[in-house]
């Protein structure tokens, strides 16, 4: 099953040789034809042709499950809907990020430079994604499509003109949703675990600064680097005499460990456990048994959502690769959704960036795997949240199934927008604990105590 | 920190320092007898995991997998050893570099085998569940993994001192030289000792697999703590392979929990320490 990305790449790979000879070739006889061209007929620029996409993601390395689960849904979309948009041909070229930024960087530039991509799609990890955002934005002329970095500023506070979310989400804004939610559960004490490194930052961030704006309180923060191979010291530190739940942010192969542990060590069942979104995702889910069922998370995405947008999606991805599809998954899917949609509206014509970007921004999706989805002024995508739980399917496969949904959220929540981007980007050093300290900062009902 | 976190830390130290004895006895036999750095030992430990999960994945139980990786890797030690190391005795720059490229090529050949996506596999059935242990709710796999490492130690220790095979080992460390002038058959002393420590390094990684998962650079990071219990245990020495693998665990797990941020420099610090002021290490013999 690992080897399906090779394939698939040395299959792109082949195609668009073959494809370049043929375009060669058509070039040729292009030529002879324009001499016997009727005058007054329109010349070919850089509205035809096909349009080249590099895509980047991680099928190696810690996150390689979901890597290759991203690949699958943007290869899935046009096999289901044909390559070919408002008379053009969509040619993918695929590289391996590794989930490392230097290696993304990297492979961004190749893309670009030697391949000429005029469209990129990734990549995973937010460190990447803002390695790649910084040269995007010094090759103005190349379209990036962002359906899975979620790091924060992206759409807050350093957006890049040319990295659009597409299909996307900020990494806060399930967990906005879900610190709110846990204060409603009646818990006052939380304790934290989060993966040390932006993304977990943010996840860590969101939860806290809504929740302790409720009025309840962080009793402990642990932050575990990405790639830890061993949980048991961190969980040692969670006493469930001290908390009312722990909330917990992993990803990649370490949400496999954590949550095995989790159970090992008798916490489970002992203490609630408040998912974030990566941490009980389907591409982990798959390798893991009953210890993750009856688990809670926060996500934008719920593969057992009851809508047929979802559902439609689910089972023609089952079909074809033989997985449950996961929210990367979702995201390439939508990605490409988002994309075509946008090439569509702008009749194929990717010759004038700017004007493209703009239609780019403007697709609004009545409905997605993830559900509707829109951008906000900001760039940052409005969209569904669920509370997921995870259950066994008759076919003995772990699913999260929806059993609360929260419409159109912002990636400012309740707060005031102004008010919201006058602070840094949540960070270990700020996650929103005493922030804010009156209610001028909330656009809508004040959720402070006096 | 309360007594219950020092209980639980204590444990996880010593079920990591368990599983890193496992490695690193044979890792430091090898350094000690034949003055080889086997940079494959790592290679050794995720192959060994992987081939654990082939067996599982074939239906073999955890024992199966276990005894199987322990096998292949150990044959595998063997025809390395017989076939290329021999033809470099002597020569410690090619020895490391053919080590090196080895697990280059391991590590490669995994990758497009058993591909990138991180593997925990499942513990035995005996093995399962938790246990109340001075107040605190803890693993049976980890008490499991240190109760074989006391075992391995326990039949090392036998060999190393009970045994003539042992006791040319313990020679042969002090003085190889003096040892092959006797008479005795040094190479096939150096092919076992070889086989042996591949051999654990293959259960290692079964246990490992459990333990920590496997995947793509898993060799790379169980060996840089091995080479730590090799230089804070000292060359060849039995009783420092113990104290460095016990000690190695315990600053791990306490320096995650305590500093986190300064876990990797507790690690290292130490053998920095213990190459300045003592380079045969805490039980080794200076040369």
């Amino acid at each position: 099953m690992q080897l399906k990305p090779v394939e698939k790449e040395v299959r792109v790979r082949a195609t668009r040789t073959r494809r370049q000879a043929i375009v060669g070739l058509v070039g040729v006889i292009a030529i002879f034809a324009a001499a016997c061209q009727a005058p007054g007929e329109e010349e070919s620029g850089e509205s035809e042709g096909p349009i080249t996409v590099g895509v980047l993601t991680p099928t190696t390395g810690t996150v390689a499950a979901a890597g290759t689960d991203m690949l699958n849904g943007w290869n899935l979309y046009w096999e289901l809907n044909g390559d070919e948009v408002a008379g053009r041909t969509i040619e993918s070229i695929h590289e391996d990020t590794a989930g490392d930024p230097q290696t993304g960087l990297q492979k961004a530039r190749k893309l670009v430079d030697q391949d000429n991509v005029q469209v990129t799609v990734g990549p995973l990890l937010a460190n990447v994604g803002y390695a790649i955002a910084e040269y995007l934005e010094t090759q103005p002329d190349v379209i990036g499509l962002n359906p899975v970095a979620s790091a924060d500023d992206l759409s807050q506070r350093t957006p890049v003109e040319n990295f659009v979310r597409t299909g996307g989400w900020q990494s806060s804004t399930p967990h906005h949703v879900a610190g709110d939610w846990a204060f409603d559960q009646g818990y006052e004490r939380v304790i934290t675990l989060c993966q040390d490194y932006a993304f977990g930052h943010e996840v860590c961030g969101g939860f806290t600064n809504t929740f302790t704006d409720r009025g309840g309180t962080i009793v402990k923060k642990l932050w575990a680097p990405l790639g830890s191979s061993d949980y048991s010291s961190y969980l040692a530190q969670i006493n469930p005499g001290q908390a009312d739940a722990v909330f917990m942010l992993t990803v990649g192969a370490d949400s496999g460990r954590v949550i095995k542990q989790w159970e090992d060590f008798g916490l489970k069942g002992e203490i609630p456990l408040i998912a974030g979104e990566t941490t009980l995702e389907q591409s982990l889910l798959r390798a893991m048994g009953d210890e993750a069922v009856g688990l809670q998370s926060f996500g934008h995405y719920a593969e057992g959502r009851d809508s047929s947008a979802t559902q439609d999606f689910v089972e023609a991805y089952q079909e074809e690769y033989d997985d449950v599809p996961s929210y990367y998954s979702c995201a390439l899917y939508t990605g490409a959704q988002w994309f075509a949609q946008a090439v569509e509206d702008a009749e194929g014509d990717l010759s004038d960036t700017q004007a493209f970007l703009d239609t780019l921004r403007s697709v609004e999706l009545e409905d997605s795997c993830f559900g509707p989805m829109a951008l906000d002024e900001h760039g940052g995508t409005i969209m569904n949240v669920y509370l997921r739980e995870v259950e066994k399917d008759e076919e003995g496969r772990l699913v999260n199934r929806p059993i609360e949904e929260f419409n159109d959220v912002s990636q400012f929540y309740w707060y005031d927008p102004e008010a919201f981007l006058d602070q840094p980007v949540y960070s270990r050093e700020y996650l929103g604990e005493d922030w804010p300290t009156s209610c001028d900062a909330f656009a809508e009902d004040c959720p402070l105590e006096e | 920190m309360s007594g219950r976190e020092f209980v639980l830390h204590t444990l996880n130290g010593f079920s990591l320092g368990a599983l890193l004895f496992l490695l690193s006895s044979g890792f430091q036999l090898i350094f000690g007898l034949m003055r080889i750095v086997n940079l494959a030992h790592g290679s050794f430990y995720l192959v060994g995991g992987y081939v654990g999960l082939t067996v599982l994945i074939a239906g073999g139980n955890f024992w199966m997998a276990l005894v199987a990786a322990a096998l292949a890797i150990g044959v595998t030690g063997l025809i390395v050893e017989r076939t290329l190391l021999r033809r470099l005795r002597g020569q410690p720059m090619p020895e490391v570099l053919l080590t090196v490229g080895l697990s280059l090529i391991a590590a490669d050949l995994s990758l497009a085998r058993w591909g990138g996506d991180p593997i925990l596999l499942p513990r035995p059935e005996l093995l399962r569940g938790t246990v109340e242990l001075g107040g605190v709710t803890y693993p049976v796999f980890r008490i499991g993994v240190f109760g074989l490492g006391l075992l391995v130690v326990g039949l090392m220790w036998l060999l190393h001192t009970r045994t003539r095979i042992g006791a040319i080992v313990r020679a042969g460390v002090d003085d190889r030289e003096m040892v092959a002038a006797l008479g005795i058959n040094v190479e096939a002393i150096f092919t076992g000792a070889f086989t042996l420590g591949a051999l654990l390094a293959g259960v290692a990684g079964v246990i490992g697999g459990v333990f920590l998962s496997l995947y793509p650079g898993a060799d790379g990071e169980i060996l840089l703590y091995g080479l730590v219990v090799v230089i804070l245990g000292g060359l060849g020495s039995l009783p420092g392979a113990v104290v460095g693998s016990l000690l190695v665990g315990l600053i791990d797990a306490f320096g995650r929990a305590m500093v986190p941020s300064l876990s990797y420099f507790l690690l290292f610090a130490p053998m920095a320490l213990i190459l300045i002021f003592r380079p045969h290490g805490l039980f080794g013999k200076p040369d």
